[in-house]
């Protein structure tokens, strides 16, 4: 979906953003002044020629939950290792608990991590897969056996420690994992696409599970997914990535309200984009249509692209003084259970398709059949501008 | 944010006691590599540019090899039964293979077990077994059809018979995978049969029947137990090497000749290693495995071919059985007259059971001392971390052992490890002194210095290294890459989680190595018939000198006792096997 102006555009981008985080971390539950118990600082990472991390600026916060979203390729598995140490960066500092880290391995680093493979030893049963580092940890066995206990129970998976890996459901699986990788109590929690390989339900499940677990543990979380859902549903904050960079750093609600770059708000949710100039501060024109933007710092005809989300565009009747008002003919109808997704074509505008959101009750009385027209309205304040470089 | 011109500085990772640890093993096992398997070959080049007294002599050998007519023929012969061989024994590989995997025939498991029957039969009972069928006192020859076996004949159907099970095991394989929606895409768009198979079936099959050529052709090119029993006079380079060394003691020809016999098998194993790397994987995760339909003409056809195949195999194995129990072959076997007087070897050459018992003694250090060897090497090699080119390095070393002949082998390590000044061979410390520039230079101690069971050892282990090698290797690649991230996570070393998760979980494949090496150490000849001890022998090598000896009646009984031995260890496998199974089903794979 990007194109070239897209990633120039996030070149420029990411240097702002990476500062910004360092600065001034978004995340706010905890108070402005706390230490971070992450910090990455100017971390890059090249295979070879190949550049995999560029400038890597990430602080993380005590009790925080973190995720590493972007596409694959974009590094974020990289970082994930690299704070594990199970990777060594080419450049740039790691700490963890205010203790410089960089240079140690991972056996010296303290964290818990869970594979999306899950990585359970075959050989072992749950609770001996549990107790794997408990007993290298020269602890005793009668405690051994009640933290696994606690443990299982925490995971809510009582009375299946005998149990082989093989004889599990892949979510139960994953919940021993989880279990492994919180035994020795480590500050901080990895977890690298926990729930790719599990079914659907199974998936939503476990993420609500996972996060409820966290909370109770107030654990610092770094989670890698490419799932932009998996992220909204579950993240205190998401770090957005792609191509080696951060490309937005932010609350959920944030990066889903006002992403920064058109990559961004392409890769979370659904987005519409229409290219266009400038024709006054708070004017743009996309082909023939006029529209009515929110005060921009942009000159005269400077080309952009507006986006707006499907769910932002209102249907109206014919009789409306609403700003930003067009006609667009239906060219394509989804069915997607709950609501419907339309696809049309803006009249006076033939170089992209708009989609739109509606719910079963405003389909019933429209005449949603293919080549009739609809009236749609683009509030002003939901449009976003991105200037093309 | 100001963007800091000066470079930052590459972090370097501590190194830890575990590192430290895992550089160690893994640079003593590429010296040990380095040692058993490179510079041993030095001195056969070396010595095939000196004369018999030591003295360079330049191409002088080479170009009396060239002059000799006799011994070129050898080399044109060789290449001519190795590429007959190879040719009979893929076809008739693929033809097995295809019907076990492509046709509905009935009885596939049983074929399967007893197409691997040659497999545990030496190749020179193959061709003692050959000789009592059609030889000349053989009971096919005397019901009146002579074949003509001692020459071309008796080598290319020896050979043929040692190399199909090889072929047939990496055929098996590569027709096994295979995606079942390729042949439903052919059927929809009407291909016809002929070309299905043109298209389809041959392309994804191509790599493991180029691999199946140049390992039969290897195997029969550089093989000396068969020629050295049905060849007659028939010459090849292997037998020549034997006469040169042993019967003339003429060490700088038989390096020479050894040379010639080098280069072919090592420029045939690059090809094939050449052409593998371009192999990728045509069969993705996905696949759907093929479910042969029942095709009533085809699989009538098939089924008689792999009876034909399999009561051929059986009855060569059977004569050697029955051979063994006959005092006068064929007269005593028309009277159904059997007697064990055979196995009684304390009046022939070769040193009867003592033989045997050192062959069992020696084969199973080979066994324990090689899988240990092998399975460190091919962790190291496939789960190590940093130091890539040494571990590159190990790898290279690893399969290299594929490509040297078993009589090469021998004869370098005879040159490179025996002190022996009647022979003129007492440079046995070469390569072995380290200059140092502050002193006197290091010189390690050759451990040997004689002709050994320790010596022997070391050379098995080196032989069958690379088969071992891989099938550690494929074991080891199969179990999650992250058990030892996990464990690092959880502060647990590597070396525990070897122990208590890697050795547990490779466990078959690490009873199947130890198998391998124990059944080839008791019937390989080629490698180690130079370096027996002079007061001592080995089964398989006792069979060449009571064939020498024209004692092969005791051959055959020697033979059966080589062959029930290896089936037996392989039957104590598989029942070991099937309890593990049972113990720890629990934890594999559903």
């Amino acid at each position: 979906m990007t194109n070239s102006s897209d990633s120039t555009r996030i070149n420029r981008n990411k240097q702002k953003q990476g500062n910004l985080s360092r600065q001034t971390p978004a995340y706010t539950v905890n108070e402005a002044d706390t230490k971070p118990y992450v910090q990455i600082e100017n971390v890059s990472k090249s295979f070879g020629k190949f550049v995999a991390l560029r400038d890597i600026y990430l602080d993380v916060y005590p009790g925080e939950f973190l995720c590493l979203l972007g596409p694959s390729g974009c590094g974020k598995t990289t970082l994930l290792r690299i704070i594990a140490g199970l990777e060594p960066q080419t450049t740039g500092k790691i700490s963890l608990g205010g203790k410089d880290v960089s240079r140690l391995s991972a056996s010296q680093r303290d964290f818990g991590i869970v594979f999306q493979s899950y990585a359970l030893f075959p050989n072992l049963t749950a609770s001996q897969n549990i107790a794997y580092g408990l007993q290298n940890a020269k602890v005793d066995s009668e405690k051994i056996k009640n933290r696994v206990q606690e443990l299982l129970e925490l995971v809510g998976l009582e009375g299946i420690g005998h149990k082989y890996p093989a004889q599990m459901s892949g979510g139960q699986q994953q919940r021993v994992a989880l279990a492994r990788a919180l035994a020795l109590s480590p500050g901080l929690l990895l977890l690298d696409e926990p729930l790719s390989a599990l079914d659907a339900q199974v998936r939503v499940k476990l993420r609500t599970e996972i996060t409820k677990i966290q909370k109770s543990l107030g654990i610092t979380t770094i989670m890698v997914t490419h799932d932009q859902t998996e992220a909204l549903a579950m993240a205190d904050r998401i770090v957005v990535m792609d191509k080696g960079y951060i490309a937005q750093v932010g609350s959920p609600h944030s990066v889903y309200q006002r992403p920064n770059t058109p990559f961004v708000a392409n890769f979370i949710g659904v987005m519409n984009f229409l290219k266009g100039v400038t024709t006054a501060n708070n004017q743009v024109r996309c082909g023939n249509i006029n529209l009515e933007i929110i005060d921009q710092d942009l000159e005269t005809n400077t080309p952009v692209r507006i986006a707006i989300r499907p769910e932002n565009v209102s249907l109206v009747t014919s009789e409306t003084n609403l700003p930003n008002v067009i006609r667009a003919t239906i060219e394509s109808v989804e069915f997607l259970g709950s609501n419907y997704h339309l696809s049309l074509s803006p009249d006076g505008y033939a170089q992209e398709m708009m989609t739109i959101e509606l719910s079963n009750h405003q389909v019933k009385d429209l005449d949603i059949s293919y080549g009739s027209t609809l009236q749609l309205q683009l509030p002003p304040d939901k449009i976003q501008v991105f200037p093309e470089i | 944010m100001t963007i800091t011109t000066n470079k930052p500085e590459v972090i370097k990772p501590l190194v830890t006691k575990e590192d430290w640890i895992m550089r160690i093993v893994l640079v003593l096992s590429t010296l040990w590599l380095l040692w058993g398997v490179v510079l041993p070959l030095c001195p056969i080049f070396l010595k095939s540019f000196q004369d018999k007294e030591g003295n360079w002599i330049g191409l002088q050998n080479y170009l009396d090899y060239l002059s000799n007519p006799s011994l070129v023929a050898s080399f044109f012969n060789s290449f001519y039964v190795a590429i007959a061989s190879t040719l009979v024994s893929v076809f008739l590989a693929f033809v097995f293979a295809y019907a076990l995997t492509r046709t509905a025939i009935p009885g596939k498991k049983i074929f399967n077990i007893l197409g691997m029957l040659p497999l545990y039969i030496p190749p020179l009972a193959h061709a003692i077994g050959l000789i009592y069928l059609f030889g000349r006192q053989g009971i096919i020859t005397r019901a009146g059809w002579d074949i003509g076996l001692y020459g071309a004949t008796g080598i290319i159907i020896g050979e043929s018979l040692y190399c199909f099970p090889q072929a047939l095991v990496i055929l098996i394989t590569a027709l096994s995978l295979t995606d079942a929606r390729l042949y439903e895409a052919a059927e929809v768009l009407r291909t016809p049969k002929w070309r299905t198979f043109l298209t389809v079936t041959l392309p994804s099959v191509k790599y493991g029947l180029i691999s199946a050529v140049f390992v039969c052709f290897i195997l029969a090119f550089t093989d000396f137990g068969v020629p050295k029993v049905v060849g007659g006079s028939f010459n090849v380079l292997a037998t020549d090497i034997y006469k040169q060394v042993i019967g003339q003691q003429n060490f700088p020809m038989g390096a020479t000749i050894s040379v010639f016999l080098l280069i072919p098998a090592v420029l045939a194993f690059i090809v094939d290693r050449i052409i593998q790397r371009r192999q990728t994987s045509l069969v993705s995760s996905k696949a759907v495995p093929l479910q042969p339909k029942p095709n009533r003409l085809l699989d009538s056809l098939m089924f008689v071919f792999c009876v034909t195949i399999v009561l051929a195999a059986i009855i060569i194995l059977a004569t050697i059985i029955l051979a063994s129990l006959i005092k006068i072959w064929p007269y005593d076997f028309y009277k159904l007259k059997f007697s064990l007087s055979n196995f009684d070897f304390s009046r022939v050459a070769g040193g009867g059971y003592s033989a045997y018992q050192n062959s069992i003694v020696v084969s199973l250090f080979t066994a324990i001392l090689g899988t240990i060897l092998v399975f460190i090497g091919a962790y190291l090699v496939e789960k190590g971390k940093n130091l890539r080119l040494l571990r590159l390095i190990n790898y290279f070393l690893s399969t290299m052992p594929l490509a040297l002949p078993g009589l090469v082998l021998g004869l370098a390590y005879l040159f490179f490890f025996v002190v022996d000044n009647n022979l003129g061979i007492n440079n046995g410390n070469l390569g072995m002194v380290i200059p140092n520039p502050f002193g006197n230079n290091w010189v390690i101690p050759n451990p040997f210095g004689n002709k050994s069971f320790p010596l022997i050892i070391l050379c098995n282990i080196v032989h069958f290294y690379t088969v071992c090698f891989l099938t550690a290797n494929t074991a080891l690649k199969q179990l999650d890459p992250e058990f030892e991230s996990v464990s690092a996570s959880l502060s647990v070393p590597f070396y525990q989680t070897f122990w208590r998760v890697t050795l547990p979980m490779c466990l078959p494949a690490i009873l199947s190595i130890g198998i391998y090496y124990f059944v080839n150490a008791m019937v390989t000849v080629s490698a180690i018939i130079f370096l027996r001890p002079d007061d001592a022998n080995l089964a398989a090598i006792a069979i060449v000198n009571m064939d020498d000896a024209g004692d092969i009646g005791a051959a055959a009984a020697m033979s059966t006792l080589l062959v029930l031995t290896s089936l037996g260890v392989r039957f104590l496998y598989w029942l070991f096997t099937q309890n593990i199974e049972k113990r720890s089903q629990a934890w594999l794979k559903r």
